[in-house]
């Protein structure tokens, strides 16, 4: 197949297969994402974050936990620490480059868990209906209302600090929007003819749920995802401040910040570094995740 | 300040002159000292139940004591306060105070022998926590009445056994030898609670100050006492606010909105050195910074190995960067200037020497986990341990939780290795002494949770008995050198690694004189500032 | 943080006559979600790896001491009957007591709370004010310039580490420049001149007539307010943009258009006023998340509110005063949520 073709085929208006549909379909996104400059913004940084954890063994001139405490402390642009070391001596370029592995991780997982648990909350509340759907709303109402950090801080406080009780903890806080978003979803999809005439073949409801509710409630989740990214890693960076997230000598960057912020008045780029590398990572989920929604969310589609 | 900031500073600042007239710098009322310091540890001010660093320094300028610390003149010891003179029986055990007259308490009311005995019998029955430094010396509820007695103007006190009469003069200074005022407390009684309860956040002393305000976390006020008997204090009125951050705090000395900042790291130290209008002075504290090891491991009950431990840390590294000014090093468990202290610190980073004695142990490779509270400089000295543990093929994990998380598994002897710090409760030796180098009952039974010698499951190899002789030895000379002997064979042989000892650096706007802050024994004392 | 957001929960109209059932119902559920936000408050509490009793008696407690508040804390009974008195005393209004400071936590809650509430208020005004009309502009210009900016800024808001930014402002806003107060609410010139009447600093004084005091507050409030009000900024303004967006894109626009209505008639006159009620949920969900109190920004300002109230509570394991502050946060988010539920029912353009 040559290249016209190729295009050709993702272009079609007259999609031969269910594959060949959605492959046309992700491909139009994909022209439209490609065109939002700040979308692609977004996205070439998380890309470069991406290689950035990949290769950090490489990229990193340091050993990102060395200590020199006869060094520590050295400003920006000195010779051999181009952004200068911290508090015992390590050099921040090289705990930053790691740090973005933490970031990656954190990022991911939550990414994971949250939307899924909400998705299977909502979707099965939605569906189902009736006592199974006022109990659970109500367990959503309860996490919804509960003060987030203090609802964080509680769990990491039972769980044990640590990146994965971090991770987990910020789950649990984050679910409930998802739970809403879904079940809002299942309810108008529930009522299709589409989903009717299913039923009437005598799928059963698991399939269902599994097989026709879970995709489409897909592009409205990713939506809110990238959206929400930015508030997972501001909540872990929020953790690691208070001394629950990551464990030392892990560089995370919230930590790094927490323990840089001692010097905030005169080292100041101790702190400010991390800083930055959250702000640009937080940008590019939300840059992206405003280019996806014109991209995926119904709403704004066609304009 | 390094080129950049100070560029960018002196541009700003530039700026700011060719736009507005300098601001004007704040300044705080000239008979009020703003103090900013941490005091979200204070749970309540009652003398009887009162035992956090930042409860003692309120306490100790709103209660007066049987005898007490001149600020001036901290090496002279317990000095006379309320007991005028006193005198100790011939068997040793009871000791006559002769109360002064002409005392009153701020409602008024003249300070009497019945005050005093009432204080001291209320914070042995009232058993909170600090009470077991009354109760060691036989004191208990039961037996108040007889062994705490009062005879028109003099109030005698006997003991179970005889002890060195500085011990117990010296126990007397602590914040629960806070005398109140009976009639003021007993009026504010709910439920036979003796007014600990109206205490908590109230106060009833002799002493310069009253309480005048305390909103937790938030701040203490403190009024002159007019009904004072010493001269009226230069400040009428100390407000201590609570600010958590350091920079915080340096911004607002910096600004003059307060005059005290005694919180400030060693960062913002050098920093406010250079600040105009501003002074530092560093005055050391009791507090020593110390890891222990857990008896309960294996390998670290290995002799070899708890000495190894102790050649693997960096301590000329720490002392002289993220420590530096803070903390100096010493390796004995009485701080300086208490009586008996001893200066000999063998202990320095060598590896080798660490590796042959784990060899000769016969332990190649160690994991182990740290226990440390979420304060920055813990987490340093942390970091640092695992940097040079790992040299020497021990894996050093390290746990960060809240205080009262790590606390809570120290006490259940269940960490391996606990990183901390330890204040003296009173100012005699065998505040520490009793607790580093006293285990009369290792067993779990014993639940003696207060003993750090307990928490980490160590017998102390015949030091309990050596200090049980120390304390009742009353030649001050011969009771000191029984402590530099005890200290002698603790260095050595103990899981304890006792590392730093504390220095306060204050930093004060340089009006500011005569803040005193009770130096290794006692707590601050706002009375004397002028401005 | 997250930000929830009701709207994409497109609700079902209920018919007229079940509107009192409807509001029973909706009283029933503000009750349970209470009750169950209670219930996992207070089972946290008591599964949590930090004795209360240890934060009472301080570590140096003999074993005798800390027997003794064991059994005055009631904690030797079973779980479940614990919460039985405290939901019984919940009831009448009593929190019980914090552990560590042995004050009633509705006294505390009374002092925390206002330092919050104005906090809180003068940054969601912040962000309306701003918010709206930056929403309303950027989604007007449509990719242009002035909508990239726009959008960048309200990201850069949404991406910005708080705590970093508010050690910067101080910094500079107060270290150098020296244009607004310091950490706390007031300079201590100023402090216990006004009597307290609803706890908010600028309220109080401007009542009694102190306008010294009200400036000097409001020098302190200014700097973390406006920290916050852009927070709730870049939401908003967000929010704002796709709500018009969509206003802009329908049929009725067009033909408004078509009819030769002015530029500024269609923006405001039509499609500004069918977001309204839409907006009005996204403020209250913002001022609801201020309402919360944002614990970095309390601590950084050193303002005693009730975010850092609650977690410096939590990290001492004083139980009493969590419950007591987690319910008041909870019983706000709930009203909030149902009060812009509500607008959004009667006033939802779409479902007349």
């Amino acid at each position: 197949m040559s290249e016209q073709t190729l295009l050709n085929w993702l272009l079609t208006d007259e999609p031969t297969s269910r594959r060949h549909a959605r492959l046309t379909r992700f491909y139009q996104g994909w022209l439209a994402l490609r065109a939002n400059t700040l979308a692609m913004l977004g996205l070439s940084i998380l890309i470069v974050l991406t290689l950035m954890a990949i290769l950090a063994p490489v990229l990193a001139p340091h050993d990102p936990f060395v200590q020199n405490l006869g060094n520590r402390l050295q400003p920006l642009g000195s010779t051999d620490h181009l952004l200068g070391t911290d508090s015992l001596g390590r050099d921040i370029l090289s705990r930053l480059i790691y740090g973005s592995r933490i970031t990656l991780y954190i990022v991911a997982l939550v990414a994971l868990i949250a939307p899924i648990a909400g998705l299977l909350v909502g979707t099965v509340s939605g569906y189902a209906g009736g006592w199974v759907d006022v109990i659970l709303m109500r367990i959503t109402d309860v996490f919804l209302a509960f003060p987030r950090l203090v609802l964080a801080l509680a769990f990491v406080a039972v769980l044990g600090a640590g990146i994965e009780n971090a991770v987990i903890a910020i789950s649990l806080t984050a679910w409930p929007p998802y739970a809403r978003i879904a079940r809002a979803e299942t309810l108008t999809i529930r009522s299709s003819d589409y989903i009717s005439a299913i039923r009437l073949q005598g799928a059963k409801p698991l399939r269902i749920i599994t097989k026709h509710i879970w995709p489409l409630c897909m592009s409205s989740l990713i939506v809110r995802v990238t959206l929400d990214m930015a508030g997972i890693i501001l909540a872990a960076a929020g953790l690691g401040f208070l001394g629950l997230g990551a464990q030392p000598p892990s560089p995370e960057w919230g930590a790094m910040i927490s323990e840089g912020r001692r010097f905030i008045l005169d080292s100041w780029w101790v702190a400010t570094i991390p800083g930055l590398a959250i702000f640009t990572v937080s940008l590019a989920f939300n840059l992206l995740g405003d280019g996806l929604r014109d991209v995926l969310d119904p709403k704004s589609r066609g304009q | 300040m390094n080129t950049l900031s100070k560029l960018l500073s002196s541009g700003i600042i530039s700026l700011t002159t060719a736009l507005s007239p300098i601001a004007s710098l704040a300044a705080t009322p000239a008979d009020t000292l703003v103090v900013a310091n941490r005091i979200d540890d204070i749970i309540t001010i009652d003398p009887a139940e009162s035992f956090e660093f930042a409860g003692s320094d309120v306490s100790r300028n709103i209660y007066q004591k049987l005898v007490n610390f001149d600020p001036f003149n901290l090496d002279a010891g317990y000095q006379p306060e309320i007991a005028e003179s006193w005198t100790v029986s011939s068997d040793g055990r009871s000791i006559t105070f002769q109360i002064r007259d002409g005392l009153t308490f701020a409602s008024g009311n003249p300070v009497t022998a019945e005050d005093v005995a009432f204080s001291l019998r209320r914070a042995v029955a009232l058993e909170k926590t600090p009470s077991f430094i009354l109760t060691q010396f036989g004191f208990s509820a039961d037996n108040i009445k007889e062994t705490i007695t009062t005879d028109g103007n003099s109030v005698t006190i006997t003991t179970d056994k005889r002890y060195a009469t500085s011990f117990v003069l010296n126990c007397l200074t602590a914040t629960i030898g806070g005398i109140v005022d009976m009639k003021t407390v007993m009026a504010n009684e709910v439920n036979g609670d003796m007014g600990n309860e109206w205490l908590k956040t109230h106060s009833a002393g002799s002493g310069p100050y009253i309480l005048s305000s305390w909103k937790p976390n938030e701040s203490v006020v403190l009024t002159a006492n007019p009904n004072y008997a010493g001269s009226a204090p230069a400040m009428a009125r100390v407000v201590i606010r609570h600010v958590q951050e350091s920079a915080s705090q340096r911004l607002l000395l910096e600004r003059g909105d307060i005059d005290v900042a005694r919180n400030l790291n060693t960062e913002d130290i050098k920093g406010a050195r250079e600040a105009d209008g501003v002074i530092v002075e560093d005055e050391l504290r009791g507090r020593l910074m110390y890891f222990a090891l857990n008896q309960k491991h294996p390998d670290l009950a290995k002799p070899k190995v708890r000495q190894a431990m102790k050649y693997l840390v960096d301590y000329k590294g720490m002392e002289s960067s993220f420590l530096d000014g803070q903390y100096v090093i010493h390796q004995n468990f009485l701080p300086r200037t208490f009586l008996g202290a001893v200066d000999a610190n063998p202990f320095s980073l060598d590896i080798e020497k660490a590796k042959g004695l784990l060899a000769e142990a016969g332990v190649d490779s160690l994991e182990l986990e740290v226990g440390v509270r979420e304060a920055q400089e813990r987490i340093e000295i942390a970091q640092s341990l695992q940097n040079t543990f790992a040299q020497a093929g021990i894996k050093l994990n390290i746990t960060v939780g809240t205080a009262k998380q790590i606390l809570g598994r120290y006490r259940a002897r269940e960490l391996d290795v606990y990183l901390g710090a330890w204040g003296p409760d009173y100012p005699d030796p065998n505040t520490n002494a009793a607790t580093f180098a006293f285990n009369p009952d290792n067993s779990d039974a014993a639940n003696a949770t207060g003993i750090l010698a307990w928490r980490n499951s160590w017998d102390t190899g015949g030091l309990t008995e050596k200090t049980a002789a120390a304390v009742v030895e009353s030649d001050r000379n011969k009771r000191s050198e029984m402590y530099a002997d005890i200290q002698a064979i603790f260095r050595d042989t103990s899981p304890f690694a006792i590392m730093f000892q504390r220095i306060e650096q204050t930093a004060l706007r340089d009006n500011v004189e005569n803040l005193l802050l009770g130096g290794a024994t006692t707590a601050a004392s706002y009375w004397t500032v002028t401005k | 943080m997250a930000v929830t957001d009701p709207i994409s929960e497109g609700r079902l109209q209920a018919p007229f006559g079940q509107t009192i059932l409807r509001v029973i119902a909706t009283f029933g559920s503000i009750a349970v979600t209470m009750l169950g936000l209670l219930f996992v408050t207070f089972v946290i509490g008591r599964i949590m790896p930090i004795d209360p009793v240890l934060a009472i008696v301080g570590e140096r407690a003999p074993q005798a001491t800390y027997d003794a508040v064991y059994f005055d804390l009631g904690l030797d009974k079973p779980v479940i009957v614990q919460f039985g008195y405290y939901i019984w005393d919940v009831l009448q209004g009593d929190f019980g007591d914090s552990l560590l400071n042995a004050r009633p936590v509705s006294e505390d809650i009374a002092r925390v709370f206002p330092a919050t509430l104005e906090l809180a208020t003068l940054g969601i005004l912040f962000g309306i004010l701003i918010g709206t009309p930056l929403g309303v502009l950027s989604a007007v210009h449509q990719g242009s310039w002035i909508d990239q900016i726009v959008r960048f800024v309200a990201l850069i808001g949404y991406s910005m580490p708080i705590f970093w930014l508010g050690l910067m402002g101080l910094l500079i806003f107060y270290g150098l420049l020296g244009w607004v107060g310091g950490p706390g609410r007031l300079d201590i010139f100023f402090e216990d001149i006004v009597p307290t009447r609803t706890g908010m600093i600028l309220i109080d004084s401007a009542i009694s007539g102190h306008w010294d005091v009200f400036r000097n507050a409001f020098s302190h409030i200014i700097l973390p307010a406006s920290l916050l009000g852009y927070y709730s900024l870049a939401y908003i303004s967000r929010m704002t943009r796709s709500f018009m967006l969509e206003q802009l894109s329908s049929e009725y626009i067009l033909t408004a258009r078509v009819k030769g209505l002015s530029e500024r008639q269609v923006i405001w006159g039509h499609a500004f006023k069918n977001i309204r009620v839409q907006l009005v949920t996204v403020m209250a969900l913002s001022y609801a998340n201020l309402l919360e109190g944002s614990v970095l920004t309390e601590i950084i300002f050193s303002w005693p509110g009730i975010g850092s109230y609650v977690t410096t509570a939590l990290l001492s394991a004083d139980m009493n005063a969590v419950l007591g502050g987690t319910v008041v946060i909870g019983l706000i988010f709930v009203c909030l949520n149902v009060l812009s539920d509500l607008l959004y029912r009667i006033f939802d353009p779409r479902s007349k």
